[in-house]
């Protein structure tokens, strides 16, 4: 209960706690999607009329290649955060798919097709090991992934060492960034669209998407409604190994590369993603339109933004600037929302 | 406890059905019987015209291994300088983080904008590849410069120097340093960078040599060209080996962190230090005594003939095939040598006397 006090605080004050607070919530998760995805239109639009060269089909194409680990991993970060948890492993998870593709490629003789199996089921037996820790022995999800987020990266060291293994075959490689013909998007980008209609779904539509929010309201309410807690977080931590595991697979071939350093700080540019989407850091809030369009956001800034010429560190600045805004913003809204409640009822009640 | 165990159980289960089922369902394509596409084959085609003159407003982008690295600002200043004199438009970008992926954008954006010669300094030599050949196919010449690609995914790859004169030269400096013996530690970049990697295997092969006898190698850190953790590489070293004679750090910012490292330790002076540094960052150290002699190529040469090579390349005066011969303003004549490599000539070794006269 103590980190939602942060937000909803002063709405307690209503007559109605319960009722009011509910609706105020819900008009806020809705009017920040709503923002995120007017500002997408909005960068789109200027982008458009103003950068030479964004609004093609070939800068489409390479857009939506850059975009695809951020989008594919942002999916299960979505609902770890909504939960209250996060997993900061993800880049490292990644880095240590591709060396193990790249290993298994290169000195186990199996096929390419059986490889990406085994890196997807190792990529979720990566994500158990975190799901073991948080749940399992009931440690902060944020310590724990950070010490797995070296713990990866050194492994992914390990395996490879100082080599990269680029020698995949070439009709692999070229497949992962082909178009669908007649058009200039991506392939790959259909399996993304069809888990994230599976992630929303999951999310918006079923009572166990329900329980995640209420497991990042209240862990210990959701439990006393036959909610198991830890059985759903380790889920999740194990989907987003697995999702790395696809990302690993994904990265490795569209950059014909498999090395120990691959994807490397991908983590914060995917909470930051997350958060601009409108997903509260605190969990029990966000959606995944919110955070598709934050995702979406992010990558067309930076694109139009590199296409404009701007410095490489103005662009970092931007995405910092950016992650800030995403958190301030929505509780700044909350606090101005809530007092102008109060005065209004301060006025009802004095006349 | 008991729904957590069967739930595991069943997704395990399925998981490993699933595998089982995919594999049995696909003939595989397994490293044996995948053919290895040979790539574009050689990228020289038309014949070169040593005569053409460099056409003007050639549109040249520099885009380095990572920004804020000062070896790289000196050399794509070089390469403006160069730029500046054939009367074209040069631009600089790139990743804030030596990165293959982020390469990988700015080179889209790159061909994106319709840049006449791209010049590379790449982090990776097969990451960069496809984009590369993608611009090329968008009308871009590919110049490589400091780390190459894979040779068919360029034009000219400007070399500084051999690997074997660095290797040579940065053993011959070391060995005169501790006098001929002792143990000794190379502290390197990134555990992947080309270069490096060349450049230390053939240190390794110069140490077998006769003269070298009495020298041994320990160990090979990474400092990730990270100012910080090569200080950090450094001192690990020195508390790992406690007999350690000397330190060969063939990167600039390496032998800067380590030299920075040394001058303030009980080592300076007894634990010697060489390797690739540039005058500016290394002026304290030769100066206070830290560091006897050290060497490096011009990187601002090194950017100025990378920008005349992709001119060249632009203008049709060459091919990138070999033996083709352009001129590159103040530098001279350069004929390309095989696999399209053109190279820049032997290392300058910098000691007390003579690094006030460079600047850079």
């Amino acid at each position: 209960m103590a980190h939602d006090s942060l937000y909803a605080a002063p709405t307690t004050a209503e007559a109605e706690p319960g009722a009011g607070r509910l609706a105020g919530l819900r008009g806020l998760v809705g009017s920040w999607d709503a923002v995120i995805v007017a500002a997408l239109v909005v960068v789109v639009l200027v982008a458009s009329l103003t950068v030479e060269n964004f609004a093609s089909g070939r800068n489409a194409q390479f857009l939506l290649l850059d975009l695809m680990p951020l989008a594919l991993i942002a999916l299960p970060m979505t609902l770890i955060v909504i939960t209250g948890e996060i997993d900061l492993s993800v880049a490292s998870m990644v880095g240590l798919c591709s060396t193990l593709m790249g290993q298994l490629w290169l000195s186990s003789g199996l096929s390419l097709e059986l490889i990406c199996v085994l890196v997807v089921l190792l990529g979720a037996v990566l994500g158990a090991v975190n799901g073991l820790f948080v749940t399992g022995f009931g440690l902060p999800s944020l310590a724990v992934t950070i010490g797995t987020l070296a713990l990866y990266r050194g492994m992914s060291f390990v395996v490879l060492g100082d080599q990269a293994v680029a020698d995949f075959p070439a009709d692999w490689t070229a497949a992962v960034v082909r178009a669908i013909p007649g058009t200039s998007i991506p392939v790959v980008v259909v399996p993304l669209l069809l888990l994230a209609v599976v992630f929303g779904v999951v999310l918006h539509a079923t009572a166990a998407g329900r329980a995640l929010y209420a497991m990042g309201n209240n862990d210990q309410a959701a439990t006393f409604t036959g909610v198991s807690v830890a059985r759903t977080k380790f889920w999740l931590f194990v989907v987003s190994g697995a999702v790395c595991g696809l990302v690993g697979i994904f990265w490795t071939l569209r950059y014909a590369s498999a090395r120990g350093d691959n994807a490397t700080g991908l983590e914060l540019t995917v909470v930051t993603a997350v958060l601009l989407g409108g997903v509260s850091i605190f969990g029990g809030r966000g959606a995944l339109l919110g955070v598709v369009a934050g995702v979406l956001l992010l990558g067309v800034l930076r694109n139009a933004l590199q296409l404009a010429d701007v410095d490489a560190n103005a662009l970092t600045i931007v995405t910092g600037s950016l992650l800030i805004a995403s958190v301030v913003l929505p509780n700044a809204v909350a606090d101005v929302r809530a007092r102008l409640h109060r005065r209004r009822q301060r006025h009802a009640v004095a006349s | 406890m008991s729904a957590y165990r069967r739930g595991l159980r069943v997704g395990a289960t399925s998981l490993a059905l699933a595998a089982l089922l995919l594999n049995a369902a696909c003939g595989g394509t397994t490293r044996d019987n995948s053919t290895d596409d040979p790539g574009a084959g050689n990228q020289a085609s038309g014949a070169a015209n040593p005569d053409a003159a460099i056409k003007a407003g050639l549109k040249i982008a520099f885009l380095p291994k990572a920004l804020n690295n000062p070896y790289f600002t000196v050399s794509d200043n070089g390469g403006k300088d160069a730029v500046t004199e054939f009367k074209g438009e040069f631009k600089e970008v790139g990743p804030s983080e030596a990165s293959a992926s982020s390469q990988v954008s700015y080179i889209n954006t790159l061909s994106q904008q319709g840049m006449d010669v791209i010049v590379t300094s790449a982090n990776d030599p097969n990451a960069i590849c496809g984009a590369l050949n993608q611009a090329k196919a968008a009308g871009a010449k590919i110049v490589t410069f400091d780390s190459d690609t894979k040779p068919e995914c360029r034009q000219i790859f400007v070399n500084q120097v051999t690997a074997e004169g660095i290797a040579e030269n940065q053993v011959k400096l070391i060995s005169q340093q501790i006098g001929g013996e002792g143990e000794i530690a190379i502290l390197s970049a990134t555990a992947n960078a080309t270069n490096q990697n060349a450049w230390i295997a053939l240190m390794k092969t110069e140490l077998t040599k006769p003269e070298y006898s009495k020298i041994k190698l320990v160990t090979v850190a990474y400092g990730n060209d990270d100012d910080q953790k090569s200080f950090q590489e450094t001192q690990g070293l020195l508390q790992s080996y406690p007999n350690l004679k000397g330190i060969i750090s063939p990167t600039t910012v390496g032998v800067a962190a380590a030299g920075r490292y040394l001058s303030g330790s009980q080592y300076k002076g007894k634990v010697k230090l060489t390797g690739l540094g540039t005058p500016n960052q290394m002026r304290q150290y030769v100066k206070d005594g830290t560091v006897d002699a050290f060497a490096l190529w011009s990187p601002a040469d090194l950017g100025y003939l990378a920008a005349y090579a992709g001119a060249a390349l632009a203008s049709g005066q060459i091919t990138g095939a070999e033996g083709d011969k352009f001129k590159a303003g103040k530098l001279g004549e350069f004929t390309v040598g095989k696999d399209g490599v053109v190279i820049l000539g032997p290392p300058t070794v910098f000691d007390k006397n003579n690094i006030d006269q460079f600047q850079f």
